[in-house]
């Protein structure tokens, strides 16, 4: 990250693991997770489907599965989220620190109006009546541009559009105002123009109220559009991470490179596509080493033994890797394969 | 709404004219019956029966009288006795029927709900155990096995309440038919609570709620309650109708002298006008109790709109 | 020049591919439920206990020394003994308990089989035609089938009882017009979805004849539920015929059944407890066995349906 950050971080996790226990033993699904978030940033969360990236998240906010288990630190102006009990964590969550889902559908209540839903968060965090809430709700729902918001406010879930319903949940994420915004998978279920209109919302609230932003996604798009630093996820472990444009323009770790190989351009043409081969590992059985190897086109012999050490990249001191293979060395066999497989480099 | 209501009271006619009709049309096929010219009756009865159904009339309008007289509420003569219509008996024999059976049916939701909810919470606890296993019993062993089973452990060896009959609501010959009806409903509408509310608890909007930071408590009660009650609401439909089997089974352990009674003694008696009677009656009944419980299902569920 | 330093497996470069193969094809559904089948324990258990109370019920009349009916004057409400070889002891009559119980035994699983079959044949007959036809046929048939649902059966089967009387046939009858709807319904859903899927759609479209469709895709995936769900039919067949026997109103005198042991069972329980304990215990051991095979069954053939 940055090393210049502002000396008082809005929130700072350290080495943050999740394991579950299940009749299969025990599933590592997120295995030493570190940064740091200041106001008004965003943070994007990349990587595959299984990768650990919604469950780091959900354990930030005390939302694991009873299997679940958390350790390290999650500290919210000074106080550790993960060891706080249930009772102080609520006064945050929902307040201070609030969570967006992926699927609105089943994210909202589909037998509560659109009111109940929004007003109660105010109702428990700010005091107000039920009927001061109901006006600050539809103020936060015009702020999130819903047409006939006031209308609308007294309507079910399932009486809305997929985009509007994200409107909704996001609306009732800002009614308090909080410092920080979590977003797992905001546009992921969401049809592609609706998907930049919601991008574009985020990137508007995130400027008139500040709030900084963990945006979970696969999708490398909705990074370049919104993220200032990004942390590319695999097998629970972290890849890279850095800022945006470090990361997009000058991959340092095999898989982030894949990753962006395997994004299609309209400029290719007929070229091949391309893909990482393999399937995503199971985690309940990850190698010693780094979770990558099986699929790495660069492996050496000791990757799937040692796992190697997430420090600053010798090219930039703010991007951080975990990759036995020096900079040069990735670069090069990419340029490598790139052009065997008659792909523009 | 009342255009909802209608609609499905509508939906219903039909099959209550065609179980009526059905069972009418049967009687007249019946050798011996009460249509068929070889019946052997008392002259008094004779006479009740031309009264009530018209016998020298053609067919059609024998039926078109019967429904009419069914509208005015009235089901018949019975063919053995000459002294009682099925009005009569019915009027004395509805009363008990529906004191044990309403009892059981309150009690029933009201208990089941409640321990459905706590097994759910206290999900693999002791209480959550207990209640399967309660609950297995009440539904996997038949109704007239465990009446009886009650009466030896309460009536018989501990001598705390009497093995059967009937004083005129005296709470003690309440006691154990309620508590039979009660056992076996809570089985059913307990583990359709437990089952529902601990899916319901796993569901996205669930977590979401925990995420904005309400307590448990209300995550339960506003949140999590009202869709877990759906299925339950759905259950109470069937469950209605296999009450009746309950109720039947029930008031001839216990020698009540309900509807129930009245049926199986009719049926043993082979006295067909009062069976049909019955029939008739019961039906409107479950069918009426299916639509109130429709009706409040769509009222639980927004999804539903009239 | 290859700058790649060597993979660790052979040397060759793996690198980032075209896209990747499909995958294998399913394993065999049947040798699959099979083992899954005989892995459950209570399901295997039950198979063992409801053969041998078949095998008792078939063949251990001929093995013991008693007739069902004959009176054994030395032995009047004996207690299970060894006296006369009464194992189980007599009724007030002076019967042989345990001979009645496996003679009832096999007339209860006698009229369990033929009103499944009669039932199953039924169901899926209406279910395969109204699913495969569709339209508004189909919303007729599936009309009649709520209908059916609507209508308290006992009620209907007593009616039936009285008018048509209680020969064995007709008792067979009078439960099998209560028992096809479920697998009506069942079936038709199956037909419905399976008619659609894709793959016999696929199939259609690249010549696969109809016969071949049918038997490669229709029928083992139509085989599985109605395998399930005969399983399930066959001890709620089994209660109905013992409820009806135990209100008087189903198999009757010479011949016994389960249920009618029982009703002789109630009205002596308070000095011959044995008398209804026995039949009692052998119908809910068998309604208990039915029901675990019909459970592992359902998980054998649909693993995904905990």
């Amino acid at each position: 990250m940055n090393m210049n950050t502002t000396s008082n971080p809005l929130m700072q996790v350290s080495q943050l693991a999740v394991q579950f226990e299940t009749p299969d033993g025990v599933i590592n699904a997120v295995n030493g997770i570190t940064f740091t978030l200041d106001r008004g940033k965003t943070l994007g969360i990349v990587g595959e489907s299984g990768s650990g990236k919604s469950q780091s998240v959900l354990a930030m906010m005390g939302l694991l599965a009873t299997n679940g288990r958390a350790t390290g630190q999650v500290l919210y102006q000074g106080q550790d989220l993960i060891s706080m009990p249930t009772a102080d964590l609520n006064r945050i969550r929902g307040n201070r620190v609030a969570m967006i889902f992926q699927d609105p559908m089943t994210s909202l209540n589909p037998y509560l109006t659109v009111e109940r839903q929004m007003t109660e968060v105010l109702e428990l965090h700010k005091g107000l009546s039920r009927r001061e809430a109901r006006v600050r709700a539809i103020q936060t729902l015009d702020a999130v541009k819903m047409p006939e918001a006031a209308r609308r406010i007294n309507m079910y879930p399932h009486e809305f559009s997929g985009g509007m319903r994200q409107r909704v949940m996001i609306a009732m994420a800002l009614l308090c105002e909080p410092d920080v915004l979590i977003a797992d998978e905001p546009t992921t279920a969401l049809d592609v123009t609706v998907q930049a209109q919601i991008l574009v919302l985020m990137r508007e609230l995130q400027r008139d109220f500040g709030t900084a932003i963990v945006l979970i996604t696969h999708d490398l798009g909705v990074v370049a559009g919104l993220c200032n630093e990004v942390m590319v996820l695999y097998g629970g472990q972290v890849m890279e991470q850095g800022s945006a444009e470090a990361i997009f323009y000058r991959p340092s770790h095999p898989y982030t490179a894949g990753l962006l190989a395997a994004v299609p351009r309209l400029e290719d043409g007929d070229a091949p596509m391309l893909a990482i081969p393999g399937a995503p590992p199971n985690m309940a059985r990850l190698p010693a080493g780094c979770p990558f190897t099986d699929r790495c086109a660069m492996a050496l012999p000791q990757c799937g033994v040692e796992r190697p050490a997430f420090a600053a990249s010798a090219h930039d001191a703010d991007v951080l890797r975990a990759c036995h293979l020096g900079i040069e060395d990735v670069t090069r066999n990419l340029q490598y394969l790139k052009s065997q497989l008659g792909v523009a480099t | 709404m009342w255009s909802f209501t209608i609609r499905r009271v509508l939906a219903t006619l039909p099959t209550l004219l065609a179980v009526i009709s059905l069972c009418y049309f049967l009687l007249h096929a019946t050798p011996g019956g009460p249509f068929d010219s070889e019946r052997q009756v008392s002259a008094a009865v004779l006479a009740n029966l031309q009264a009530k159904y018209h016998l020298d009339l053609p067919l059609w309008q024998q039926y078109l009288l019967y429904l009419q007289g069914l509208l005015s509420g009235d089901l018949g003569a019975s063919f053995r006795y000459a002294d009682w219509s099925v009005n009569d008996l019915v009027a004395k024999a509805l009363p008990v029927s529906l004191a044990i059976g309403g009892t059981a049916m309150l009690l029933s939701i009201f208990i089941g709900v409640t321990v459905g909810i706590v097994a759910a919470l206290r999900q693999n606890s002791v209480v959550d155990h207990t209640v399967m296993l309660l609950g297995n019993i009440g539904s996997a062993f038949p109704s007239f096995v465990i009446g009886p089973v009650l009466i030896m452990v309460f009536a018989i060896s501990l001598g705390w309440l009497p093995a059967g009959g009937w004083n005129n609501f005296a709470i003690q010959f309440m006691v154990l038919p309620v508590a039979l009806l009660t056992f076996i409903n809570v089985s059913t509408i307990g583990r359709v609570m437990r089952g529902s509310l601990i899916e319901v608890m796993h569901s996205n909007f669930i977590r979401t709620a925990r995420a904005k930071g309400l307590p448990e408590r209300i995550v339960v009660l506003r949140h999590a309650l009202k869709p877990a009650l759906l299925p339950v609401v759905s259950t109470l439909g069937p469950l209605t109708i296999s009450s009746i089997t309950s109720a039947l089974v029930t008031e001839t352990v216990f020698s009540l002298p309900g509807l129930g009674k009245l049926i199986v003694n009719g049926a043993g008696n082979r006295d067909y006008t009062l069976v049909l009677g019955l029939v008739v009656l019961v039906t409107v009944l479950a069918v009426t109790m299916n639509l109130l419980v429709d009706l409040a299902y769509a009222l639980l569920d927004p999804k539903i709109r009239y | 020049m290859n700058p790649l330093t060597p993979s660790k497996n052979d040397g060759l470069v793996q690198g980032l591919s075209r896209l990747p193969d499909p995958g294998s094809p399913p394993r065999n559904l049947w040798a699959d439920a099979r083992t899954r089948f005989f892995r459950n324990k209570a399901a295997v258990i039950s198979l063992v206990v409801l053969s041998t109370i078949i095998l008792a019920c078939a063949i251990g009349p001929l093995l013991l020394p008693h007739a069902f009916d004959t009176a054994d004057w030395d032995a009047m409400s004996l207690g299970p003994s060894f006296k006369n070889a009464h194992f189980w002891g007599t009724d007030e009559a002076g019967r042989d308990l345990l001979v009645r119980c496996l003679v009832g035994g096999r007339i209860s699983l006698m009229v369990g089989l033929m009103a499944t079959f009669a039932s199953v044949t039924v169901g899926i007959a209406w279910g395969a035609v109204a699913g495969f036809v569709g339209g508004k046929v189909d919303a007729f048939m599936m009309r009649i089938v709520d209908m059916m649902y609507a209508i308290p059966y006992l009620l209907i089967a007593i009616l039936l009882v009285t008018i048509l009387g209680r020969e064995f046939y007709l008792v067979v009858i009078t439960i099998t017009v209560f028992s096809w709807m479920d697998m009506a319904r069942i079936v038709r859903g199956q037909t419905l979805s399976l008619r659609s899927r894709e793959y016999v759609e696929a199939a259609h479209s690249i010549g696969v004849p109809i016969h071949r469709i049918i038997t490669t895709h229709i029928v083992p995936n139509l085989l599985g539920v109605v395998v399930i769900y005969t399983t399930v039919t066959v001890p709620g067949v089994i209660l109905t015929e013992s409820v009806l026997s135990f209100l008087g109103l189903g198999i009757q005198e010479p011949m016994t059944s389960w249920g009618v042991l029982i009703e002789d069972g109630t009205k002596v329980m308070e000095v011959s407890p044995w008398i209804l304990l026995f039949p009692a215990a052998m119908l809910s051991i068998t309604l208990y066995c039915f029901n675990f095979i019909g459970d592992g069954m359902r998980d054998a053939l649909d693993p995904k349906d905990r």
